[in-house]
Parts: C-alpha cells; sequence; structure tokens
C-alpha cells in the first residue's frame, strides 16, 4: 500500500491505496467525489481532467500516488460556494453543453487554459481544447462559452 | 483500465533513483508517465517495481552552456516549449513539443521520458536525431556517458539504457539556420503517422524521419541528395531509401513511404526557403 496524502478543492484528504490506483479512481472511489468522470480511459478524451497545482492534467493517466503532496482541484472545487465559476456560468448561459459528460473536463480544461491565456482568441480556445472531446455540442457553443468567460473573467480583473 | 500491481518508490536523487532501479530486475522509470502508464493499462509492460523521478527538482531545466542548450531530462513538454531560451536558440524543440499529444498530455510528459521511451512514432526522438543532439546518461556513482541521438535509439522502444543508467540531460546544439517539423495525423491529439524534422546544415540539410522504421530514421538519401545539389522536390524522392514503416489501421506501410516523399518536400521548402 502506499500512503497519498491530497489537498483536494482546498482540503487535506489522505488514505492508503494501492500503488496501481489511478487519481481518477482515488478520487471517484476512495474520496466519493464522482464529478470527475472516466470516458475512454486512455487520456484521449478528457472528460477525466482536474487540475494539479492549478494545471490541467487527465487523471487516468496519473497514479494517485504522483499527486502525494500536491494540490488536486476538481469540478466539485471550481465554484467559491453557491457562486459558480466565471466558466460554469458561461457554459450556462451559452447552452455550452448537451448530456454534460465531458463538460467537468471542458471547464476545467479551460480553467488552466484562460490562467495562462485570459484574452484568447477563438482559434486558441479551439487548440487548447484539443485533448477533450465532446460528442454532442459539435464545440460551437463550448468555445463560445469559454470566449464569453474570458471577456467576463478579464472584466472582472480590470 | 488498471495496471497490474507493482511496487512503487519515489527517488529522492538521481543517485537515489539508480540505486532504487538495481534493486528489481524490472524496474521501470516513472517519469510524467504519459507513455508508460497506458502501456501498463493494457498490459503491454507490467514492471514489478515503479521508480518515480518525478520529484527530482534538479532534473528541470533549460539552460545556456557554450555553443549547446542544456534540457533537465524532466522538464516537461510544456516548459519546453514555453522556453524563451529554445525558442531563440533551438526553436524546432519547442516548436515540436509545443505540438506532442494535447495541453494536459504536455502538463505531465517529459522531454526525457520521451526520449527514453524510444517510441518510433514519437516526435522528439525524430527531432534530436535531425539536430545531431546528444544525451548524457548517469549511472552509479555519478558516473556519466553521452551518447549521440542518432546512436542512442537501437529499435522500437529500445534505447541505449542499461536498467540502472538514467537519462538526465539533454544537449541540442544552437540552430540559428532554417529548420522544420512536420506531422501528418489524422486527429490533432494523435501520434504521427509520419512526421520529418529537417534542420538547415553547411548548405544542405539534416533530416529525419518519425514512425519511418522501428526508430528515428535518419534520411540519408535526401540528404546525400541535397548535397548532389538536388533541389527539395529531387532530393524528396528519395525519402523512403531504406524505410520500413509499419501498416496499421491508419495507413498502409506503402501510403506511409508516398506520405514521407510529400512531407519531406515540404519541410525541405520550409527550411531552406
Amino acid at each position: 500500500m502506499t500512503h497519498v496524502s491530497v489537498t483536494v478543492n482546498g482540503e487535506p484528504r489522505e488514505a492508503d491505496v494501492e500503488a496501481r490506483t489511478l487519481l481518477v479512481y482515488f478520487l471517484r472511489e476512495t474520496l466519493g467525489l464522482t464529478g470527475t468522470n472516466v470516458g475512454c480511459d486512455t487520456s484521449t478524451c478528457g472528460t477525466c481532467t482536474v487540475l494539479l497545482d492549478g494545471e490541467s492534467v487527465k487523471s487516468c493517466t496519473l497514479l494517485a500516488a504522483q499527486a502525494d503532496g500536491r494540490e488536486v482541484t476538481t469540478i466539485e472545487g471550481l465554484a467559491e460556494g453557491d457562486e459558480l465559476h466565471p466558466l460554469q456560468d458561461a457554459f450556462h448561459r451559452n447552452h455550452g453543453l448537451q448530456c454534460g459528460y465531458c463538460t467537468p473536463g471542458m471547464l476545467l480544461a479551460a480553467a488552466s487554459f484562460l490562467k495562462e491565456t485570459p484574452s484568447p482568441t477563438e482559434g486558441e480556445v479551439r487548440e487548447a481544447l484539443e485533448g477533450n472531446l465532446c460528442r454532442c455540442t459539435g464545440y460551437q457553443n463550448i468555445v463560445k462559452s469559454v470566449l464569453d468567460a474570458a471577456g467576463s473573467m478579464s472584466g472582472a480583473k480590470a | 483500465m488498471i495496471p497490474a500491481a507493482f511496487e512503487y518508490a519515489r527517488a529522492g536523487s538521481v543517485d537515489h533513483a539508480i540505486e532504487l532501479l538495481g534493486t528489481a530486475e524490472d524496474a521501470k522509470v516513472l517519469a510524467g508517465g504519459h507513455s508508460l502508464l497506458p502501456l501498463m493499462k493494457v498490459r503491454f509492460a507490467q514492471p514489478s517495481l515503479l521508480v518515480d523521478i518525478g520529484r527530482i527538482g534538479d532534473l528541470s531545466y533549460v539552460r545556456e552552456d557554450g555553443d549547446v542548450v542544456a534540457i533537465g531530462a524532466m522538464t516537461r513538454h510544456h516548459d519546453v516549449a514555453n522556453s524563451e531560451l529554445l525558442q531563440s536558440a533551438c526553436p524546432i524543440v519547442p516548436d515540436a513539443a509545443s505540438r506532442i499529444g494535447d495541453p494536459q498530455v504536455r502538463h505531465m510528459g517529459t522531454i526525457g521520458g520521451s526520449i527514453a521511451h524510444a517510441d518510433p512514432a514519437g516526435d522528439m526522438g525524430t527531432v534530436m536525431v535531425a539536430l545531431g543532439a546528444e544525451f548524457v546518461i548517469t549511472a552509479a556513482g555519478g558516473r556519466t556517458r553521452t551518447v549521440a541521438a542518432g546512436e542512442f535509439f537501437r529499435g522500437l522502444f529500445t534505447p541505449d539504457l542499461a536498467p540502472t543508467e538514467l537519462l538526465t540531460e539533454i544537449r541540442v546544439p544552437k540552430t540559428i539556420g532554417g529548420w522544420s517539423y512536420l506531422k501528418f495525423t489524422r486527429r490533432a491529439i494523435d501520434w504521427a503517422m509520419v512526421g520529418v524534422a529537417a534542420v538547415r546544415s553547411n548548405g544542405g540539410a539534416r533530416v529525419a524521419l518519425t514512425n519511418m522504421a522501428d526508430r528515428p530514421l535518419r534520411a540519408a538519401g535526401v540528404e546525400e541528395a541535397l548535397n548532389g545539389g538536388a533541389d527539395p522536390a529531387a532530393a524528396s524522392m528519395r525519402a523512403d531509401e531504406g524505410a520500413a514503416p509499419p501498416s496499421d489501421a491508419f495507413g498502409s506501410a506503402d501510403y506511409r513511404r508516398e506520405l514521407s516523399k510529400v512531407l519531406v518536400r515540404r519541410a525541405l521548402e520550409e527550411a531552406l526557403a
């Protein structure tokens, strides 16, 4: 067994798990945080995306042990209390989802991207989401939502 | 998909990692894990021990060293892609790094892990062979040896690394002349069906190919044609000399041979423009 101690959404969490435990199963099964989805399980689809020390990673291709001592943000930790994150709000207003399966990964991938690129072009948004697959919307409204959120986030800072 | 059970050990230093690697015959090094863990999940790889070198902080750097830029093996693709030093001193490296996988993969995957994995479909090995890069390999007691990129790749997933050696540094020559890295993929995040790295050199070019053999392949025929005065279109017709491309669901070997000629011509037109 391997001892894993991670700060998840601001709270310290720890458990003894098998070394082969992937971060996504640690989050879902050990901690009960089922907002992070498992899709392809091959680091292709991106629905398992979480933030590791603020940067997007695919939690199906990471051992829980690799996150030991680090900070993880899942979809459960994106909103501030009852107040939606600007990205969540933008996806809501722009119909950036249909079935919602890809949405947690889209939101966290976009959150990581906007931190580095606060005022992206449409092309940059499309490239930034190349690791996240959506089978419903055809990406149009997802891209629109991210651009909308970028606008409101940089507006809020100004 | 869950990997087969293994023991996990975290190395605190290069020496410690090498010591740990000596404790199990089939131990594997875990860098970012983005090549190894997928293979373990489908059980193509079943090491009994993983030695995690992810916390050895002093293996992550990009610095100038005379005519060379030295890159720590654990430097992530994301950091290679964003290195201002590399962007000005050896731009083909960050350009190729910025197109590996997707942003999430680049946040974990490392240049050393990618090279040591020796997947002939990987981009970085090809770029290194075209550049004539050198790799620093560390063994017990801090002993190091340096291997030319062209000698390092011995076959499919087979680097010139003993079980108790660690690739610690990548040394790329400063390259101010023309260059190009092109790859052809069906979807944005796929491995290259075929890739081409071309680096201008002494009036000609050094050219290497991705996924055209069991290792990154120097396109010797193309280089010879260029040295003999051929233009890119003529030289590119020799792109598949000595190649042994795979046939798979993405394309036949014949298709890859044809594709390599087209991509070599385009890469040379860019690099020699």
